[in-house]
């Protein structure tokens, strides 16, 4: 993985000297909230509901065990002692104090970790494939070129004020573990007829409050052109995005207004322009990036202990059959570690688990970890022989449930628990749904099935892609939740649809179970999955089972 | 005919704390609510709202809240003040363990 050289630590060892001057001058007065509040956003800080919110960039997602570790222990000396992984593949600390915070950043620094572009109207954190460099479907590792984005997006001066947001996700799979659709631009990694790689360019996907699948702007794009070309979009966004409606702010809308062919037209042309400007400075960085991404040692052993543990132990074979996907090496496997036990927090995991998890990785891992945007970690390099010690520590730590894919690994938001935008609470729904399909031990039963929960509008939580997707809102000064079906976040990407109105905060839990009881009738057989009956059937028989009341009234 | 005035208490966070403040009548920032100054006059709410604001070396965000006054003391009416009065709902981090 990447290692920071010295001008990583010079840069962000000047820009956390800048913030610290920038809290002391907030606290004796020289700034105010007004002035002081984009300069915090653009260092991660947030004033949630009830407290500030540091939000900690994990590029890509990967981490080794030193920056575990260190997140474990920002987590014991300034906060109350956990994490919340989220979405974006980042890590928020929920309780920190204003005047703790520049400390927080030079701990991170110290183990080439910040909280730049968390926030703000900037390039965010560039996400990518969370089985990066070990899945089995890969045509090439993703982060190279993730982390080239990154350190290109950094502080890029044209870039930051941009009319909105930006997200980038890449990936380097044919199946898209990424959203690579659902963001601002989707890098899908192909190969040309040549069998080059190059990169199928996707812009103005995104969710929140007016979601939009992403469109094809290039079939095939080389990859050495990929920086131009990027900086072509975003350019060509900086100055037609709107900047009159922060709802309309998007590149999606802008893409949406003018129309693909406009938008590639002008792309195509501001290209031509800077193309010849990158001298090739930055493929020569790319191999500096690649040689760091090199594959790991792969260890030659038996893996003769797995087979047995896999036989005797039922535990430990359910574990395997739910969290482990295959690895491109024969011997080894992706180890996806739950961080949705049933009833805790998603995404939520305490000093001490992180220390595990940085223990696991540093004998048995190869050093690495990755956080999922669907808020678990992953251990992507593990030889199968080590899989028994690995789930015996797991357990002894609370991260063994068996549960990944399945109805209670739930993606939630922090919703109104934490969020000053938020509109309702999401994380005692996730909470209930998983207790309840685990204390009716259905949960293996039902299968494959994504539930996303956002406590607003903005979509966090991912709610229109999940297979049931719940949305939190207000409705005259009460929680209502409402339920879109359907949605898919992958390389078939479509946007739910609402199924009908919304239901109270105490009847969301009973009209999931009526979808899910429909749903195991309504199949044709254990393998054919809730979205898959739900393509083959439609809306009907489901809206049916959510809304039995109407349905009684209008046979009657 | 307007809608009746509804009692209002002024509301933020602190500067340093980040938690959530209540403003008392002495112009101090509380921490709970049961000790805030209750304005039964809309004039009056406009202008605490401004003496709070000018308070922004201390505390940030400075907005009005509806509350009630029951039997058991003062009430929020809606479930977000209502949850910043408590702290979140999946830990006793916050206010329901600090108050106590």
């Amino acid at each position: 993985m990447y290692h920071y050289n010295d001008f990583d630590r010079d840069f962000l060892a000047e820009r956390n000297a800048q913030f610290r001057a920038q809290v002391e001058r907030r606290i004796d007065g020289s700034l105010s909230e007004d002035e002081f509040k984009p300069l915090r956003l653009m260092n991660g800080l947030y004033l949630q509901l009830h407290a500030y919110m540091l939000r900690v960039a994990i590029p890509y997602g990967t981490l080794n065990s030193a920056q575990m570790d260190q997140l474990a222990m920002i987590a014991d000396k300034w906060d109350k002692g956990y994490g919340h992984f989220t979405t974006r593949q980042n890590i928020q600390y929920n309780w920190p104090k204003l005047r703790d915070v520049p400390d927080m950043l030079d701990a991170l620094g110290e183990v080439g970790m910040h909280a730049i572009q968390t926030s703000g109207n900037t390039i965010r954190n560039v996400t990518a494939d969370h089985f990066a460099g070990a899945a089995a479907d890969e045509i090439e590792d993703p982060r190279p070129v993730a982390e080239l984005l990154r350190q290109w997006s950094t502080d890029h001066p044209e870039f930051q004020f941009l009319p909105r947001k930006f997200k980038i996700a890449v990936t380097g799979a044919e199946q898209d573990r990424a959203v690579t659709k659902a963001h601002d631009i989707g890098l899908r990694m192909v190969r040309n007829d040549a069998g080059e790689p190059g990169f199928e360019v996707i812009v103005g996907g995104g969710l929140g409050r007016t979601p939009m699948v992403g469109k094809v702007l290039r079939d095939f794009l080389p990859k050495a052109d990929l920086l131009p070309y990027c900086e072509a979009i975003v350019s060509v966004y900086n100055l037609l995005g709107r900047r009159d409606n922060k709802y309309k702010a998007r590149i999606k809308i802008t893409v949406h207004e003018n129309g693909i062919d406009e938008i590639r037209r002008l792309v195509e042309d501001r290209f031509a322009l800077l193309r010849p400007e990158f001298s090739g400075v930055d493929q020569e960085m790319l191999a500096g990036i690649e040689a760091q991404f090199a594959p790991p040692a792969f260890t030659q052993a038996s893996v003769a202990p797995f087979k047995a543990a896999y036989h005797e132990n039922p535990a430990f074979r359910s574990w395997v059959d739910t969290n482990i996907t295959k690895h491109r090496n024969d011997d080894y496997a992706i180890v996806s570690i739950s961080i949705k036990k049933h009833g805790d927090t998603p995404g939520d995991a305490t000093s001490e688990q992180m220390r595990v998890m940085a223990a696991i990785t540093r004998e048995f891992g190869h050093d690495e970890l990755r956080i999922s945007h669907e808020q678990n970690v992953i251990l992507p390099h593990v030889h199968k022989s080590h899989l028994p010690q690995i789930y015996a520590r797991l357990r002894d730590a609370d991260l063994a449930t068996a549960n990944i894919g399945l109805i209670s690994d739930i993606i939630a938001c922090p919703g109104m628990d934490y969020c000053a935008l938020a509109t309702a609470r999401s994380i005692p729904v996730a909470q209930k749904i998983a207790t309840r399909f685990d204390a009716l031990k259905l949960e293996h039963e039902i299968g494959q099935l994504k539930i996303k929960i956002s406590g607003c509008i903005n979509a966090c939580g991912h709610h229109h892609v999940g297979h049931i997707g719940i949305l939190g809102l207000d409705r005259a000064g009460v929680e209502n939740y409402q339920i879109t079906l359907g949605g898919d976040g992958t390389e078939t990407a479509v946007i739910g649809e609402r199924a009908g109105p919304g239901f109270a905060y105490d009847e969301i839990v009973p009209a999931i179970e009526r979808l899910i009881y429909a749903y195991l009738d309504l199949r044709n057989d254990a393998e054919e999955t809730f979205l898959q009956t739900y393509r083959r059937l439609g809306m009907a028989p489901f809206k049916s089972a959510l809304y039995p009341e109407k349905e009684a009234k209008n046979a009657a | 005919m307007s809608k009746p005035f509804s009692p209002k208490v002024v509301t933020a966070n602190d500067l340093l704390e980040g938690d959530v403040v209540y403003l008392a009548a002495d112009d101090t920032w509380v921490r709970d609510l049961q000790d805030a100054e209750i304005i039964e006059d809309e004039a009056i709410a406009d202008l605490r709202l401004l003496d709070a604001s000018a308070q922004s070396d201390v505390v940030v965000g400075v907005y009005l809240i509806d509350v009630i006054r029951d039997e058991a003391g003062l009430q929020t009416t809606h479930f977000r003040e209502e949850f910043r009065t408590k702290g979140p709902s999946n830990y006793n981090h916050g206010k329901q363990v600090e108050l106590s």
